[in-house]
């Protein structure tokens, strides 16, 4: 029972790691996740098969192996950066095709009419994506990205297991110093649930401001 | 004019002339943008000597071979055994949360929630570390309590989604519950929830190597065995060429045949009116919903 209190700092720096490595990754998925989005409504070929290729290769690679390629194997030809910055790499390209996949889906609830009257005013490609359907989009997508943006903290244990700083992390040192091991999970497991909990509840407050009421 | 679906065309006109020429031209741009960054991953790789011959000699060897191949057995069999452990918890749970007893009920709930909440690799590790299991066991024990989960909330949304005058009749001829059940709602749930259920399994497929991580001896497990050898110079990069396609391949044949199914099931008017909520993309929680 003692393992949290006597060992506060160790916690609450796997803690911080996890939410730290979420947030970051977060960022990542949702900028590269629209990016893609984008890429897979253009009008332009090249672009949309570019997308399709992004999304299909990473939501059917098995996160470990994308850690394992790029955690141990960049810095293998070269590329050294400091290991959290490649778990939030690995983490926000794979979460970004599932937010790509939620935007995407997202831009079919918008009625065509909307599209079709913005065109007609004139508008480009670009204006009617971001000034009319997507603002609207996001707002249908709130809850999909909201259990997206969820996966990817309990996906961010992964990172944990491959030495980034990280909650799961923690238990190796705590059962090194001989604490009762499973007292020690129930408190990574309620860490977790923490995170999980904190961001369905944001969600929650962002979809009753800003959801679409049906 | 490649086809497109209909949300997309109303997002811009059908290209002009002047248009399409312009449009050729980003593509062009971009094309080459790609092809130039893919040239300069391969001169990374030629300069740092990833193509050298002693880097992928390890894979002419039959031992080599023979372990990758032993590996790819043992990620199937944890795949075969958690599916087929997974369908049969989370029938149990849906059986459970649709009881009409309140304390099965909620204990089922109680499970449900508990084990989507929790990462995988977390559940995976307290069993392997915790209650010192076998890495297979612990591995299979891991992906069904997750995968059973989830796949409870598919079947319990499908049979939820047969329509009520179904059950209302079937009442009405004086069945009971369990006739309902196996007479009616499974067998139309069955068919809707198929593409759901098999989205799931490409989860359970891509998890299991999660097993590399407690070393179960699965197919990354092998790889690593041989991307550390120095006796073939840390072939570390040709073994990620190796097993990614053979990973990647598996899962998207595996997606293809659910994606397949889902347009079969939508040409089929048996099944039209019943529409199941997907199975949640990645590893996930669907929080609060």
């Amino acid at each position: 029972m003692n393992v949290l209190t006597d060992n506060f700092s160790t916690y609450w720096k796997g803690f911080l790691g996890t939410v730290e490595l979420t947030v970051y990754a977060s960022v990542l998925a949702l900028v590269l996740g629209f990016v893609m989005a984008s890429f897979r409504v253009a009008p332009v070929g090249s672009f949309r098969a570019f997308g399709t290729a992004w999304v299909t290769v990473l939501r059917n690679t098995p996160l470990t192996l994308l850690f394992f390629a790029v955690l141990l194997g960049l810095p293998r030809f070269g590329l050294v950066l400091p290991f959290q910055l490649f778990a939030v790499l690995a983490l926000g390209c794979y979460t970004s095709a599932f937010i790509c996949e939620a935007l995407r889906s997202g831009i079919n609830t918008v009625p065509r009419g909307q599209g079709e009257a913005a065109r007609s005013l004139g508008m480009t490609f670009g204006q009617t994506l971001t000034t009319v359907i997507l603002p609207q989009a996001f707002r249908s997508v709130i809850p999909p990205v909201g259990s997206t943006l969820i996966a990817l903290a309990k996906n961010s244990a992964i990172a944990g297991a491959f030495s980034v700083v990280e909650l799961l992390g923690t238990y190796k040192t705590l059962s090194e110093l001989g604490y009762n091991i499973i007292w020690t999970f129930v408190w990574i497991a309620l860490g977790y649930l923490i995170i999980t909990l904190a961001i369905s509840a944001l969600f929650n407050v962002l979809e009753k401001r800003w959801g679409v009421a049906r | 004019m490649k086809a497109l679906d209909h949300s997309a065309t109303a997002l811009y006109d059908i290209p002009g002339p002047k248009t399409e020429r312009r449009h050729k031209l980003y593509g062009l741009v971009s094309t080459l943008i790609v092809l130039g960054l893919v040239a300069w991953l391969l001169y990374l790789l030629f300069d740092t000597d990833q193509f050298t011959a002693t880097k992928w000699t390890p894979f002419e060897y039959k031992g080599i071979q023979e372990l990758l191949l032993r590996g790819l057995g043992n990620t199937l069999k944890a795949f075969a055994v958690s599916a087929v452990l997974s369908l049969a918890l989370g029938t149990v749970l849906a059986v459970g949360r649709l009881s009409d007893h309140k304390p099965v009920r909620w204990l089922a709930t109680l499970c449900v929630e508990f084990f989507r909440a929790m990462p995988v690799l977390v559940m995976i590790f307290f069993i392997y570390v915790a209650l010192k299991v076998e890495p297979l066991p612990a591995l299979v024990a891991g992906l069904t309590l997750y995968n059973g989960s989830v796949l409870a909330e598919v079947f319990r949304s499908g049979i939820n989604s047969v329509e009520r005058g179904q059950r209302e009749a079937a009442y009405a001829l004086g069945m009971r519950k369990t006739q309902v059940m196996a007479y009616v709602l499974v067998p139309q749930a069955v068919r809707a929830m198929l593409p759901a259920i098999i989205s799931q399994l490409v989860v359970a497929l891509k998890d299991t190597s999660l097993g590399y991580l407690i070393t179960y001896e699965e197919f990354l497990h092998a790889g690593k065995l041989i991307a550390s050898n120095l006796d073939y110079d840390l072939p570390f990069i040709p073994v990620v060429m190796v097993i990614s396609p053979i990973y990647i391949g598996m899962c998207m044949l595996l997606s293809w045949f659910a994606q397949w199914v889902a347009r079969r099931q939508r040409r089929n008017p048996k099944t039209e009116a019943a529409d199941v909520a997907p199975a949640e993309p990645g590893t996930l929680l669907p929080g609060t919903q």
